[in-house]
């Protein structure tokens, strides 16, 4: 947590905090994918990919979200940079 | 007459179900309905100590479902109220001495005389939960300001649609204006942000509640609670009236945020 977000959340008092806390917890309840799961699950993705693609391994990301009522499950997934290929598009 | 069933219940223990039950069906019977309150709590039954009728239980719900007794042996009429009644909870048996099946049934009986009944349910999601809600015309959740109570509402929030119970609304308990003011305590919206379900009471932590707890009374029937105030708001918004919702805090903008969250119009 950055200083300033400590600053920001020290401002708005600990409910924000709670709020926060409690839509992360709930998103992983609704959905039945708890934070274990869903590293690996990550951890399985990447394997996966890496036999096709090269993938930045250390900036995968795997996350859980919610857009009304539909929980999504949303993955950022950078390629390792090579420069040759960049070069060749 | 054909009552309407209301299940009480929450998940998390001790956030307030049985007191509810109690205001609620004061406040239902003190506007000349007639309201049979139902412990479903067997095992630890509460409801007769908060009603303040302990002392003249003779039968109990299980007596009825084992059928020691009639349905109207068991119930047992309020001290101040003519027209509420309560069917005690058994103390010396579990959850498995009944089953969905027959509260349906009992319940089932009651509705030909009777406008309302008010079913005080376990904590839990067991099958004290299940038989609470096995007769339900609708559900009442009641949470705390706190994640572990919301959360655990939002679980139920869930089975009761699974049970195709829903939706469900939602009573907030135990809010502390100066709390929530200065931040520190989760504001009734952000609750309905993160629960999706309609409002229907916003009660304040007050005292009154211990004290008419302590009389066996219920403090819905003390002018000058706050508490009893909201929860006759919460009777009267079951009746199907348009109650706003109280100012709960000096901040204003509260109260508006409040109004546009409940329009008319989403209330049974
Ligand atoms: N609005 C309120 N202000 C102050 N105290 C309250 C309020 N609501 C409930 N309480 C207190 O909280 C405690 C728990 O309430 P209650 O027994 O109604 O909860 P419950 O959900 O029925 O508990 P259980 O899960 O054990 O059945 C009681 O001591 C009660 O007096
Ligand atoms: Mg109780």
């Amino acid at each position: 947590m950055s200083f300033f977000e400590r600053l920001r959340i020290g401002r708005r008092g600990t409910a924000y905090t709670a709020k926060k806390r409690l839509q992360t917890v709930l998103i992983h309840d609704r959905s039945g994918i708890s934070p274990g799961l869903l590293e690996a699950l990550k951890v399985d993705m990447i394997d996966t990919l890496s036999r096709h693609v090269e993938i930045d391994r250390g900036s995968v990301q795997l996350s859980l979200t919610k857009e009304r009522d539909q929980q999504r499950l949303v993955a950022d997934i950078p390629l390792a940079n090579r420069r040759s290929r960049r070069r060749a598009t | 007459m054909s009552a309407t069933i209301i299940t009480i219940t929450s998940g998390k223990g001790g956030v307030g179900k049985t007191t509810a039950t109690a205001n609620l069906g004061a406040s239902l019977a003190d506007l000349g309905y007639r309201v049979v309150c139902i412990d479903a709590d067997i095992g630890l039954r509460n409801l007769d100590v908060v009603m303040g009728l302990e002392n003249r239980i003779v039968y109990d719900l299980v007596d009825v479902v084992e059928g020691h007794c009639k349905l109207r042996q068991a119930m047992i009429r309020d001290k101040h109220l003519q027209d509420l009644f309560l069917i005690p909870a058994a103390q010396t048996r579990d959850k498995t001495a009944v089953s969905p099946q027959d509260m349906v049934r009992i319940t089932d009986e009651l509705r030909q005389e009777s406008d309302w009944i008010l079913i005080d349910s376990p904590a839990g999601i067991e099958r004290g939960f299940r038989n609470a809600i096995a007769p339900a015309d609708l559900v009442l959740i009641i949470t705390n300001p706190e994640v572990s109570a919301v959360r655990d509402a939002d679980r139920i929030i869930g089975l009761i649609e699974a049970e195709e119970k829903g939706p469900g609304k939602l009573i907030l308990n135990r809010v502390k204006p100066e709390m929530v003011r200065r931040g520190d305590m989760l504001a009734t919206d952000d609750i309905l942000d993160v629960l999706a379900i309609d409002l229907i009471g916003v009660i304040p932590e007050d005292e009154a509640i211990l004290i008419a707890t302590n009389r066996g009374t219920a403090a819905s029937l003390d002018s000058k609670s706050k508490a009893g105030k909201a929860y006759r708001n919460v009777a009267r918004r079951l009746n199907g009236e348009e109650v706003p919702f109280e100012i709960l805090q000096a901040n204003d903008g509260f109260f508006r945020r409040i109004s546009r969250i409940m329009k008319p119009g989403g209330e049974r």
